[in-house]
């Protein structure tokens, strides 16, 4: 049980709670507590203090801010005219746009949660009242109503989940595919590396409006979901990179005993391919797939602010458009939740990278 | 005619000023069943000659022939062991000899191939580790997979590149062993490249030396006449083996120096005095 669950954590690169598993099993007592301070403690400790900081930096910047309004209100209408503001900053008619405190992000999280459950709720419930017209309307072969609501906080993250999949396997069957075939020939490889070099480091914008260009016109007279296709295809894009250079150079850096061994069992060109050469390359090929991930989360949000496509990106750009008191909290919230996603993702693609990586004999 | 024959190979690397002709007309006759020891130093080459047997590498000058016939490329006829082992470190020991086997034996059922896999493996007493990936064996067990593994083909020659010599000695003296049993039941010719010289009158019908490269070339045969099975310890008080050992020493000695005496030119260095650019040390050793 207690080995089972250390090479779990091991596998899924969450070791550091290796010796908290150790001593709750009771073994070798101080050893495994020093560890767990180092490990664990210490860790929370700087998490604790990074939060004091935020705490005290975010309570200085809204005095700023708070200060200054009431200096030009009193430049501008002496003592009752800061009362009156002061009492505006009250009941939060007067707006301080500071960076939110870690209170106020927590409570943002909250509301962003119960917000999600009343749009869900009446989500569900509109989709009752027009099941009957929908059974209709499918059997005289028209669409269905759906429901066209703002969507809620866990909606956006769920859009934004789809689309850095749909980009990540896009990635995945471009790049693999062609890396390949650049690392077996040597021709190939230098007659396109320029074009590899120039579009290995464009900006996502510029890839987001790229891909706008070319699927706007092949897409004049497709009404789904436009903004989707364009921001998964530009993620894809701007993340395959990683991914195509490290299979071509996995593929043309076999070591040579593996070829020679091919060569002595007198392997067809297919087999050499897929026996040999393709394992042989599969550290690197995955080692790019997991950077692959990370670049595509992260450009992610970035083109779904473009894009319009209803993501994190766009609720980000939204919160900060919209203004509202608590506006700059939510996208502190929605940062926590992009990074913790990134994060899982990274971890995710960790234990498959380690799944088909061989240690080398 | 002879099982394997070389006339007159020249091997050279590189072009122009960069190019070392390492092996220099090599003339080497091997025959059905024979088993030929080449001892050399490290470097001498030992390795290209290997490669151009089995094929991987062709001769600049000369001809190397298989039953008369000259080698195109790699065949199954000519088992390869390498002195890395060259396992497929994704694949397991069943996975790594099944892919040679399956590669010889094309039209076989599953459950014969499967049966002549674990055969084998079993004849090197690895039944426990079959289904373990290389990672997980020691050195000796590894090196066995790569005999298994060439075995299995059933080749008709078996070249070697100093299988043992990562091995501790224990392990090597089993090795040995298992190599020679496996060649002495159905007698297959065997070409074994060593450092080691015990080893190859250990194992060898005849010895013969590299002498050491670039433009290394064969040097005399020593015919090994001693009765098969040999055992280890007897061996080490035999008059023949002691006699035998000595001579190939002393050759191998021999050409060693003549190797060292060869290269013994002398060179003049330029008069030159070396520019300090640390003017300051000077400055603080003078006590300015």
């Amino acid at each position: 049980m207690k080995d089972k669950s250390i090479n779990i954590l091991k596998f899924i690169g969450l070791s550091f709670f290796e010796p908290a598993v150790r001593l709750a099993a009771g073994e070798d007592v101080k050893k495994n507590l020093t560890e767990l301070i180092k490990k664990v403690v210490f860790p929370i400790v700087s998490i604790l203090l990074f939060i004091l900081l935020w705490h005290v930096g975010a309570n200085k910047l809204y005095n700023i801010e708070r200060d200054y309004k009431i200096e030009t209100a009193r430049k501008s209408g002496g003592e009752t005219a800061i009362a009156t503001e002061l009492k505006r900053i009250e009941s939060g008619e007067s707006t301080i746009n500071s960076l939110p405190s870690p209170v106020s992000v927590v409570t943002a999280f909250k509301n962003l949660i119960a917000d999600h459950k009343i749009i869900s709720a009446k989500k569900s419930a509109f989709l009752e009242r027009v099941a009957k017209t929908n059974e209709k309307r499918k059997a005289q072969g028209l669409k269905a109503i759906t429901y066209t609501g703002r969507p809620s906080f866990v909606d956006q993250i769920i859009t934004s989940l789809k689309t850095v999949f749909a980009g990540f396997f896009l990635a995945l069957f471009l790049a693999v595919p062609i890396g390949m075939v650049l690392g077996l020939s040597e021709t190939l490889r230098s007659s396109v590396n320029w074009l590899i070099q120039i579009f290995k480091p464009v900006s996502p914008v510029v890839w987001f409006l790229l891909v706008y260009m070319i699927v706007k016109s092949l897409t004049l007279t497709y009404d789904g979901d436009v903004s989707f296709i364009i921001s998964f295809i530009a993620v894809g894009l701007c993340a395959m990179w990683a991914t195509l250079v490290n299979t071509t150079l996995g593929v043309s850096s076999v070591d040579n005993d593996f070829i020679n061994v091919a060569k002595v069992l007198n392997l067809s060109v297919g087999q050499k391919v897929f026996k040999i050469v393709l394992p042989s390359a599969f550290p690197l090929i995955f080692t790019g797939l997991r950077i692959t991930v990370s670049v595509a989360w992260m450009v992610l949000i970035a083109i779904e602010l473009l894009s319009q496509s209803p993501g994190l990106g766009t609720f980000v750009w939204e919160e900060f458009q919209n203004g509202a008191n608590d506006s700059n909290a939510k996208i502190i919230a929605a940062m926590f939740v992009i990074g913790g996603i990134g994060f899982l993702l990274d971890r995710m693609m960790f234990s498959v990278q380690k799944l088909m990586t061989f240690t080398e004999a | 005619m002879a099982h394997i024959e070389l006339r007159n190979v020249t091997k050279a690397y590189g072009t122009g000023e960069n190019r070392i002709e390492v092996l220099k007309n090599i003339n080497l006759k091997i025959e059905e069943g024979e088993f030929i020891a080449i001892v050399g130093f490290s470097g001498s080459g030992k390795t290209t000659l290997i490669k151009l047997i089995s094929g991987l590498e062709f001769p600049d000058e000369g001809e190397v022939l298989y039953k008369g016939e000259p080698v195109t490329g790699p065949s199954h006829e000519r088992g390869v062991i390498f002195q890395n082992y060259s396992l497929l470190p994704w694949l397991t020991v069943r996975n790594n000899v099944g892919m040679a086997v399956k590669e010889k034996f094309k039209d076989w059922s599953k459950d014969k191939i499967g049966a002549r896999i674990e055969n084998y493996v079993k004849m090197v007493g690895l039944s426990h580790a079959i289904n373990k990936l290389p990672k997980a064996l020691s050195g000796g067990m590894r090196q066995r997979v790569s005999v298994t593994r060439a075995l299995a083909m059933n080749p008709e020659v078996i070249l070697m590149d100093e299988p043992l010599s990562a091995l501790d000695a224990l392990t090597r003296g089993t090795l040995q062993d298992e190599i020679l049993s496996i060649w002495s039941k159905d007698k297959r010719t065997a070409l074994l490249i060593t450092n080691d010289v015990d080893e190859g009158i250990y194992m060898a019908d005849r010895i013969i030396p590299l002498k050491p490269g670039p433009k290394a070339t064969l040097g005399p045969e020593f015919i090994v006449n001693l009765e098969r099975p040999r055992d280890k310890t007897e061996l080490n008080n035999n008059d023949n083996f002691k006699k035998l050992r000595n001579s190939i020493l002393e050759y191998l000695i021999q050409i060693g120096k003549e190797r060292a005496s060869e290269s013994k030119n002398t060179y003049t260095l330029p008069n030159l005095k070396p520019i300090l650019k640390t003017k300051l040390f000077q400055g603080v050793k003078a006590g300015v």
